[in-house]
C-alpha cells in the first residue's frame, strides 16, 4: 500500500464505547478489546474490525455514521478521547489514522452530545436539525432552464475565494459537539456568509438570515459565547470570522427587512 | 411579539444586549476608577470627599445612575438567561471524556461563574459605600462634604473585605479578558487589521483597571 510503513507493528487497543439501544433508553460505556490493528487503518476501519469481532461472537455491532470515508460528506461524527473527530486538528473521523495512537492505548468513543442532536443508537445521532435550518433559508431560488453561461454573473476572485472557504463546511456538527453551549452558529454562519458574499445570494439575503437564525433557536441550539472551541475542532477550518459576519447580517436584516413578524 | 422583541429574544439578539451593556459597563469602570484614584491623594480624603459629594448630588450623574442600573440589570438578567439556555442546549448526558481545555481557555468558558463572583462583590460593595452614603447620615469633613473617605478607611481595616475586594477584581479581570474582545466579535466588529488591536487593548484595559482597583483596598490595609 502506498505510504504504508512495513515496519509498523499491529496494535492492541482497549475501546470504551458508548452503547445505547435507542433514543428513549439510558446509554452506558462498554469496554471492548481489539487486536492486530494496523497503524495504516482509518479509525472507522478499526471500528469495522470491532464490529466483525462482535458479529462473530453473536453480539450486536456498534452503530456509527459514515458514508464517503474521504473526508468530504460530513457523515462520520465521533467524539474520540474528549475531542470532536479525535485529537488530530483539521481531520474528520474517517481521515484519522490509527498511527496517531499507540499500542496499548485506551480510546473513549462517544456520540455528539447536544439536546438538538438526540442519539439514534450507540454512536449515531439525529442531525436532521441541520437539514431543517438549511430548509429555512440555506439556499438560493433559481428558475429552472438551461445551464447558465460561465461568468454570466461576474464575481471578483477574492470574494469567490472567501465564499468558497465558507462553502467547505461539510455540516458534520463537530462545532455543536465541541461547544460548551451546543451552539450551531459556526455552521449557520458558514452557510449565511457563503450566500451573502455571492451576488446569487443577495435576492434572499435578509429573509435567509432571519429564518435560519429563527430555526436554529427553535431547534434548541445554544448561543455563541465566542470561546472558539468550534473553530479549533472544525475539520475544514471554518473561521470565527464567519460568526461575526452572521451577527452583522442578522442585525442589518432585522433593522432593514420588511418583515414585521 | 413585535419584530423588536423577537430580535432581542433571539440567541443573537441576547448576545447583542450582552455586548452593548458589557461595553457600556466598561466605560463605567473607567469613570469609577478615575474618580477613585483621588483616594491615593495625600490630603486625608478632601479631594475624594469632594468628588463623592459631586457624584451623589449632580443631576446629570444622578440621571446616568438610572442608565447604569439598567445596564447592570440587563447584563445580569441576559447573562443568567443565556447561561440557563446554553446549559439546557447541552442536554442532560455529558461527555464521559471531555478535553475542552485543549481547544479553549478556562476563563472564556467561565463567564457566568466569574460574573456571579463579580455580582456578589458588587452587592457587598454597594452595601459598604453606596448604601451608607445614600441612605444614612454620614458625618461631614472640614469642607462640609460627606466623609466617604472615613468609610473607606474603616472598611479596609477589615481583612475579610480586603480579601473579598481583591478576589472580586481577579474575577473581573478574567471576565474582562474574554468579555472585552468578545463584545466586538458579537457586534460583528471584526477585521483582520483591527481585531488584533482590539484584543491587545482589551488585555491592557482589563489588567490596568483591575490592578488599580485592587490596589485600593491593599494600600489602605497596609499603609493607612
Amino acid at each position: 500500500m502506498a505510504g504504508s510503513n512495513p515496519n509498523a507493528k499491529p496494535m492492541n487497543l482497549t475501546l470504551k464505547v458508548w452503547r445505547q439501544r435507542n433514543r428513549n433508553t439510558e446509554g452506558r460505556i462498554v469496554d471492548y478489546q481489539v487486536q492486530d490493528i494496523s497503524p495504516d487503518m482509518s479509525f472507522l476501519e478499526m471500528l469495522d474490525v470491532l464490529n466483525e469481532d462482535l458479529l462473530r461472537k453473536g453480539e450486536e455491532p456498534v452503530v456509527f455514521d459514515h458514508d464517503c470515508r474521504e473526508g468530504i460528506c460530513g457523515s462520520c461524527n465521533l467524539f474520540i478521547n474528549g475531542r470532536a473527530h479525535g485529537p488530530e486538528p483539521g481531520t474528520t473521523t474517517c481521515q484519522l489514522h490509527m498511527r496517531k495512537f499507540s499500542d496499548g492505548d485506551t480510546i473513549t468513543i462517544e456520540p455528539w452530545r447536544s439536546s438538538a442532536f438526540p442519539v439514534n443508537k450507540d454512536l449515531s445521532v439525529d442531525r436532521s436539525a441541520f437539514d431543517r435550518i438549511i430548509q429555512a433559508g440555506g439556499y438560493i431560488s433559481v428558475n429552472t432552464g438551461g445551464t447558465p453561461d460561465a461568468n454570466e454573473i461576474p464575481v471578483p476572485k477574492e470574494i469567490a475565494d472567501r465564499a468558497f472557504e465558507a462553502a467547505t463546511c461539510i455540516a458534520c456538527g463537530a462545532c455543536v459537539a465541541s461547544c460548551k453551549n451546543s451552539s450551531a452558529m459556526l455552521f449557520v454562519s458558514a452557510k449565511v456568509s457563503q450566500l451573502a458574499l455571492l451576488p446569487q445570494g443577495h435576492v434572499e439575503r435578509k429573509s435567509r438570515v432571519e429564518n435560519m437564525v429563527a430555526q436554529m433557536d427553535k431547534e434548541g441550539f445554544g448561543a455563541c459565547s465566542n470561546i472558539g472551541s468550534c473553530a479549533a475542532e472544525c475539520p475544514v477550518g471554518i473561521s470565527l470570522e464567519n460568526i461575526a459576519i452572521l451577527n452583522r447580517e442578522f442585525l442589518s436584516a432585522k433593522a432593514t427587512s420588511n418583515n414585521l413578524a | 411579539m413585535s419584530w423588536i422583541t423577537k430580535t432581542f429574544s433571539s440567541s443573537i439578539g441576547r448576545k447583542i444586549i450582552m455586548a452593548v451593556t458589557g461595553l457600556f459597563l466598561c466605560t463605567f469602570l473607567v469613570v469609577h476608577l478615575v474618580g477613585n484614584l483621588q483616594l491615593f491623594k495625600a490630603d486625608n480624603g478632601a479631594a475624594f470627599n469632594a468628588y463623592s459629594e459631586f457624584m451623589g448630588h449632580n443631576p446629570l450623574i444622578r440621571t446616568m445612575e438610572i442608565v447604569l442600573v439598567l445596564g447592570f440589570g440587563f447584563h445580569i438578567y441576559e447573562g443568567l438567561v443565556l447561561a440557563a439556555k446554553n446549559r439546557a442546549a447541552r442536554g442532560n448526558q455529558r461527555y464521559v471524556s471531555d478535553h475542552i481545555e485543549q481547544n479553549s481557555s478556562w476563563h472564556s468558558r467561565s463567564m457566568a461563574l466569574l460574573g456571579s463572583i463579580v455580582l456578589f462583590f458588587l452587592i457587598v460593595h454597594l452595601y459598604n459605600f453606596f448604601g451608607s452614603l445614600r441612605f444614612t447620615d454620614v458625618p461631614r469633613d472640614a469642607n462640609g462634604n460627606e466623609d466617604a473617605y472615613a468609610l473607606v478607611l474603616a472598611a479596609f481595616k477589615n481583612p475579610f473585605y480586603v480579601l473579598l475586594y481583591v478576589i472580586g477584581q481577579v474575577a473581573l479581570l478574567y471576565h474582562l479578558l474574554h468579555g472585552f474582545s468578545s463584545a466586538f466579535q458579537t457586534l460583528g466588529l471584526t477585521h483582520r487589521k483591527y481585531t488584533p488591536a482590539i484584543k491587545f487593548i482589551g488585555y491592557g484595559f482589563s489588567i490596568i483597571v483591575c490592578a488599580a482597583f485592587a490596589a485600593m483596598p491593599v494600600y489602605f490595609f497596609f499603609f493607612k
